[in-house]
């Protein structure tokens, strides 16, 4: 059991050298009554000098959630679990329609325009990070950036 | 045979420490194993229902024609009588899609206003590839989701391959652990434009453009 500690210890003594920091925002789809999955789109700011990954998700509104990234190469629509997502220091990861989404499956109730979903994002190293994400129809700049 | 008496403990408690270490070792190289078999397994997708990938080209293949499936009300769909005389846009895809298809049928839905030619100058037609879960009531509250009048179809298993066979659209089933029912579906990510006299005229992929797609919109209601 020491030896475990010793290890767990030998882990994670880099962190206290850089430590990450992290600042998370985003938005959720609305889903209606019955649609058991529901999609979340964050940008994860890691202010810090250490590197973080985010491990784990979270939320009271849903049974599941998990990171998952979409792809449509060859005009096919696929959707694969995306993993842990590393934030590296000094960088903003930013999901977007289309790529990587936060998946919340099992909803407990839809998803409202203008209600908050509450999620808890777990990082490696800086932990839990809880935020609450506006329900809108797309993303805030939606309308404004045209790719 | 009798208790080896300990002369002294230290040596020993050390030894005990490194083997402890060797389980943990072994133990994460199982789990690191363990890891590594799910992973390949997961990418390995056992494809168990799939019509062959089409070419949705206008040369020469004859895409579409009249269908029948199911509405969300339960009813039998007839394309034939439905959608008579309208231009429409079909899209294939299923309501446990979190991603593509809320963004397809939000951007479908978006170019139908842009288009600013009358409240609905063609139809939106949603088809789901994912009929064991996707009842028409699912269909039906789904197609709801965008403020827009959205068709919204199902049927059965067989009804939807045929369906997806005339228009040329891929699908299959995926082992996903991180989905609802472990699994999910690949499918045809194009939207495919029927003119009013119900010939196939293009498509829109997902990354075109507005403009463009809404060049190809203009040439259907046209």
């Amino acid at each position: 059991m020491r030896t475990l500690l010793a290890f767990t210890a030998l882990l994670s003594a880099p962190a206290l050298a850089a430590a990450p920091a992290i600042h998370v925002t985003g938005w959720a789809r609305p889903t209606v009554a019955g649609q058991a999955a529901g999609a979340a789109y964050l940008t994860i700011h890691n202010a810090g000098s250490g590197a973080d990954r985010l491990v784990g998700l979270s939320s009271p509104a849903a049974a599941m959630v998990s990171v998952h990234q979409t792809s449509t190469a060859g005009g096919v629509a696929r959707m694969r679990p995306a993993g842990p997502l590393a934030v590296a220091p000094n960088q903003t990861m930013t999901m977007g329609a289309g790529g990587l989404h936060v998946m919340l499956m099992g909803l407990k109730a839809p998803l409202r325009p203008g209600a908050r979903l509450p999620l808890t994002l777990r990082f490696e190293r800086a932990g839990l990070v809880r935020t609450n994400l506006l329900i809108q129809m797309s993303a805030p700049d939606a309308g404004h950036a045209h790719h | 045979m009798p208790d080896m008496p300990t002369t002294d403990p230290r040596p020993n408690a050390a030894l005990r420490r490194i083997r402890l270490l060797v389980w943990v070792l072994v133990a994460l190289a199982a789990l690191g194993f363990a890891y590594l078999w799910l992973t390949t397994q997961r990418g390995d997708r056992s494809e168990m229902a799939v019509t062959p990938q089409g070419q949705a080209s206008s040369s020469g293949v004859q895409l579409g024609g009249p269908f029948t499936l199911t509405g969300a009300d339960g009813k039998p769909f007839s394309s034939a009588q439905a959608l008579a005389g309208k231009p429409y846009v079909i899209f294939f895809g299923f309501t446990h899609c979190p991603d593509v298809c809320p963004n397809t049928l939000a951007r479908l839905a978006q170019l139908r206003q842009k288009l600013n030619a009358g409240p609905r100058p063609f139809e939106i037609v949603f088809v789901t590839v994912d009929p064991e879960r996707d009842t028409p009531q699912a269909v039906g509250s789904y197609a709801q989701l965008f403020n827009t009048p959205i068709i919204g179809l199902t049927g059965t298993r067989q009804q939807i391959d045929q369906v997806a066979k005339q228009h040329a659209i891929y699908q299959a089933k995926v082992k996903d652990p991180a989905s609802p029912d472990g699994y999910t579906m690949d499918h045809g990510a194009a939207a495919l434009l029927f003119g009013r006299d119900g010939r196939f005229v293009s498509t829109i992929a997902q990354e075109e453009g507005d403009d463009v797609a809404l060049a190809k919109l203009r040439r259907i209601v046209a």
